[in-house]
C-alpha cells in the first residue's frame, strides 16, 4: 500500500488548526475518533473543545460524565502543559431556541416557542440537526475566538442520510429565502396579498389554494404563522450559516474522512473525499478505523492453514491447529482489508492515511481514549 | 413462513455498519421464495441495493432485480422524495397542474430539501401505498421490505406521521397520517434490528426497541448478523485470557508443522488467541443483553468472502431455516 501518512501530532500541535471535523459513514468511530483526538491535543497543550452529535451516552461516560449536554463541560484531569478538555453534546432544540430568543423580541419569541409547528420542527423532525450542527459549531468558534476558553473545535457529524447534509445547510436556506415560495407565504401575515397577486398571476392563487387542498387551513395557517415569526430570525441565521461554511473552507479546518476498511464504508468515504473537494474544503486525510493486525503477517492464511490441515491429519497438537487456523483467518480478514485499502489508495493517491486497530472491545474511559489516539498518531508503520 | 406470517410490511433498521441492506436484500429475497412477490424498498438515496444485486442504478420505479428460489420475484424502488411528491399531489388530489405550480415557485423543493420532517413524510407515504396496492383482489406485493434509517434515527423516521397527526387536526393529511400511523402500529408490520455482537450496536439495538416500544411501534426479531463459531475450546479459550497455554507444546506443534522459521510466531499466535477470547467472552455477554430483549433472535455467520449474490442466497436460506418463533 503506498498511502502516505498522516502526521496527527503535527495537525493537533499547529495552532493554526482551530477546527476538525470528524465525517464518515455510521458505525465507523466518529465520535471515538473525534474524542481520542481531543484528549491527546489537550495532552499537548492545547485547549480543545469536543462538539459530539451522537446522543450515546458513553461518550460522555468514557469522559467520566454521566451525560453531556448542550454546554460544554470541563474534563478534569485530561489537559498539559497548558491544555484542556471540554466536551458537550449538540441538543437540537435547546440550541434552536436559543437562536430564537435571542433574535426575536420576547412577545414573538413565546409565540414562536407556542408554536405547535415549532415544537415539532424543533424536536421531532429529521434534517433540524443538520441546521443546529452548523449553528453550534459557529458559536463555539467565536467563543474560542472571543474568550480564549478553548482554541480548537473538534466535531463529528450528524448522522445524516449523507454525512455532509450539514455543508448543504447554509446554501438550501439560502434559496428559501431568497424564493418566491417564502414570499407567498408571507403574503398574508403582509397584508400585501394583492400585490402579491400582481407579482405571481394565476400561479399565487393555484399554489395557495393547492397548499389549503393539500395542508388544510389550520395547517397551513400555522406555517405562514411560524415562517413570519421566524422570519427575523432567519437573516441572521442565515448570515451564520454561511460564516461557518466559509470557516469550514479556510486553511485552519481540518476534515478527516473516518472509514472502516468495509466495502460500504469505503465507498461513502469516496463520496465524502469527493464532495470535500468539489467544495474545496480541506481534507486532511483518511483516518481508517478497525483494521485488523498481526504480528505474523509472513505466515500467510494458506500455510497457517495448510499447516493445521497437516497438524489434524498428524492426529497430534490440536492447540497449535486451532491457533494456526486462528491466524489463518487474521489473516484473511486482514488481506481482504488491504486490498479494499489498496483500491481506495489507488483511486485517490494523494490522500494521505492514518490506521487505528481494531479492538477487541469498547473503548469506556481517558485511557482507552488515549490508546486509540496513540495509535492514530503512531500509527504509519501499519501501512508497511 | 413463520407463524406470524400476517406481517406484510418489514421495517429493518441497525447501527451503521451492521448489515442493515444486506439483511433487508436476505429477508426479501426468502420473503419472495416460492413464487412470491417482494418489493424491496431504499429510502437513503445510497443505492446500496443495486450494489448488492449488482444492477445499474435503480430509478424511481420498481424494478425486478431478483429472482428468488422457487422463482419468486423481489422488485426493488430507491425512493425519490421529489418524485414521490408529485405522485402523491397526483394520485391523491389530481393535483397534476398544481405539482408544476408547487415547483416553479420553490414549494416542493422547500417541501424535499429545506424542510425538516416532509421527506420522512413522503418516504413512509410510498412504503404505505404499496404494501396496500391491490391489483384486482390480490394485493400487488406479499409483502414490502423497507432498508429503514439507522438505529439513531428510527424512531424519528416512522413515528414522523404522528407527528403530523398532532399538528393537522382535520383534513386529507391528517387522514393519511392516521392511516400510515394505523398501518405502522398493526400486526402486518415488524420492525427488525440488525446488530453485531459488539457493545454499542447492542446498546443502540436495545435503545431503539425501547424507543419502539414506547412510541407502540411492533418490534420483530433481533438479527445478529457476522457471528463466527469460538476457534478454540471453552477450557482453551480460558487458558488463552489467562496467558496459560503450554507453551511448549504450542512450540511443538510448530516444530511438527516445520514452521520453526518464523521468529516470534509463538508469541503472536498467543497473543492473536488472547484476543480472539476476549471477544469471545464479550460476544458472549452481549449475546445475553440480546436475549434480555425478549424477542426472537436470528443469528447469521459472518461470510469468509465478504457479502456477493451467492452470499445473499446463503443468508436468505438462513433466514428461513431458523427455529425461532420469527415473523416472516
Amino acid at each position: 500500500m503506498s498511502a502516505q501518512p498522516l502526521d496527527v501530532d503535527a495537525l493537533l500541535q499547529d495552532p493554526e488548526t482551530t477546527i476538525i471535523v470528524c465525517c464518515g459513514a455510521g458505525g465507523v468511530g466518529k465520535t471515538t475518533t473525534a474524542a481520542s483526538l481531543g484528549v491527546r491535543a489537550a495532552q499537548r497543550g492545547r485547549r480543545v473543545c469536543v462538539l459530539t452529535i451522537d446522543p450515546a451516552r458513553r461518550l460522555a461516560q468514557s469522559l467520566g460524565l454521566e451525560e453531556l449536554d448542550n454546554t460544554p463541560r470541563p474534563i478534569a484531569d485530561v489537559g498539559r502543559d497548558g491544555g484542556a478538555l471540554f466536551a458537550m453534546m449538540l441538543d437540537m432544540k435547546r440550541t434552536f431556541d436559543e437562536i430564537v430568543e435571542q433574535h426575536a423580541d420576547p412577545g414573538r419569541a413565546a409565540q414562536i416557542l407556542d408554536n405547535p409547528l415549532y415544537q415539532s420542527l424543533s424536536s421531532s423532525f429529521a434534517g433540524t440537526q443538520e441546521y443546529m450542527a452548523m449553528e453550534k459549531l459557529g458559536q463555539l468558534h467565536r467563543d474560542a475566538i472571543g474568550n480564549g476558553e478553548w482554541d480548537l473545535v473538534i466535531v463529528d457529524t450528524p448522522p445524516s442520510r449523507s454525512a455532509l447534509d450539514f455543508l448543504d445547510a447554509p446554501a438550501r436556506l439560502g434559496v428559501f429565502l431568497d424564493g418566491r415560495f417564502i414570499r407567498i407565504l408571507l403574503a398574508p401575515a403582509r397584508a400585501g396579498g394583492k400585490a402579491y397577486m400582481k407579482v405571481f398571476g394565476g400561479a399565487f392563487s393555484l399554489v395557495t389554494a393547492s397548499l389549503n387542498k393539500l395542508l388544510g387551513a389550520q395547517l397551513l395557517s400555522d406555517l405562514q404563522t411560524l415562517v413570519a415569526g421566524l422570519d427575523s430570525v432567519f437573516g441572521g441565521f442565515r448570515e451564520r450559516a454561511e460564516r461557518t461554511y466559509a470557516l469550514l473552507q479556510d486553511p485552519g479546518t481540518a476534515f478527516l474522512v473516518v472509514v472502516a476498511p468495509e466495502t460500504d464504508a469505503l465507498r461513502e468515504a469516496s463520496f465524502f473525499v469527493e464532495r470535500l473537494q468539489q467544495d474545496s474544503m480541506p481534507l486532511a486525510g483518511l483516518v481508517l478505523n478497525r483494521v485488523h493486525t498481526t504480528e505474523a503477517p509472513d505466515v500467510s492464511a494458506a500455510r497457517a492453514e495448510g499447516a493445521a490441515e497437516d497438524l489434524d491429519e498428524a492426529g497430534d497438537h490440536a492447540l497449535t491447529a486451532a491457533l494456526l487456523r486462528l491466524h489463518a483467518h487474521t489473516m484473511r480478514v486482514r488481506d481482504r482489508e488491504r486490498h479494499l485499502l489498496g483500491r481506495f489508495t489507488g483511486a485517490h493517491p494523494d490522500i494521505a492515511v492514518v490506521t487505528a486497530p481494531a479492538l477487541p472491545g469498547d473503548v469506556h474511559d481517558v485511557h482507552g481514549l488515549e490508546q486509540v489516539g496513540a495509535a492514530l498518531a503512531g500509527s504509519v508503520s501499519m501501512l508497511d | 413462513m413463520g407463524a406470524q406470517s400476517r406481517t406484510r410490511l418489514h421495517i429493518v433498521t441497525g447501527k451503521g455498519g451492521t448489515g442493515k441492506t444486506t439483511t433487508a436484500a436476505a429477508l426479501a429475497l426468502h420473503l419472495a421464495s416460492d413464487g412470491r412477490r417482494v418489493l424491496l424498498i431504499e429510502v437513503e438515496g445510497r443505492q446500496g441495493i443495486a450494489q448488492l444485486f449488482d444492477v445499474p442504478q435503480l430509478p424511481y420505479e420498481e424494478r425486478k432485480v431478483a429472482v428468488a428460489r422457487g422463482n419468486g420475484d423481489v422488485y426493488a424502488l430507491a425512493i425519490d422524495p421529489e418524485d414521490a411528491l408529485y405522485e402523491y399531489l397526483e394520485m391523491y388530489y389530481h393535483l397534476g397542474r398544481a405539482g408544476k405550480a408547487l415547483r416553479k415557485v420553490g414549494a416542493v423543493e422547500f417541501a424535499t430539501t429545506v424542510a425538516p420532517g416532509v421527506r420522512d413524510v413522503l418516504l413512509t407515504g410510498k412504503a404505505f401505498e404499496a404494501t396496500r396496492r391491490r391489483d384486482g383482489q390480490q394485493y400487488t406485493y406479499d409483502a414490502v421490505v423497507v432498508d429503514a434509517p439507522p438505529t439513531g434515527r428510527i424512531g424519528r423516521f416512522l413515528n414522523v406521521n404522528a407527528e403530523v397527526a398532532g399538528l393537522a387536526k382535520v383534513g386529507p393529511i391528517r387522514r393519511q397520517a392516521d392511516g400510515i400511523m394505523g398501518l405502522l402500529r398493526s400486526p402486518r408490520t415488524s420492525v427488525h434490528l440488525v446488530t453485531l455482537l459488539e457493545e454499542m450496536p447492542v446498546q443502540e439495538t436495545t435503545d431503539a426497541v425501547a424507543e419502539l416500544r414506547a412510541l407502540d411501534l411492533p418490534v420483530g426479531a433481533v438479527i445478529v448478523n457476522q457471528t463466527r463459531q469460538p476457534a478454540l475450546r471453552p477450557a482453551q479459550l480460558q487458558a488463552a485470557r489467562a496467558g496459560t497455554l503450554d507453551a511448549s507444546e504450542i512450540d511443538a506443534g510448530l516444530k511438527a508443522a516445520g514452521l520453526t522459521s518464523h521468529d516470534g510466531l509463538l508469541d503472536a499466535l498467543t497473543r492473536e488467541a488472547a484476543s480472539h477470547a476476549e471477544r469471545v467472552g464479550l460476544e458472549r455477554s452481549e449475546r445475553k443483553q440480546i436475549i434480555a430483549i425478549g424477542r426472537p433472535v436470528v443469528e447469521l455467520p459472518w461470510l469468509a468472502d465478504g457479502v456477493d449474490l451467492a452470499g445473499l442466497y446463503q443468508l436468505s436460506d438462513l433466514l428461513g431455516q431458523t427455529k425461532s418463533e420469527v415473523p416472516w
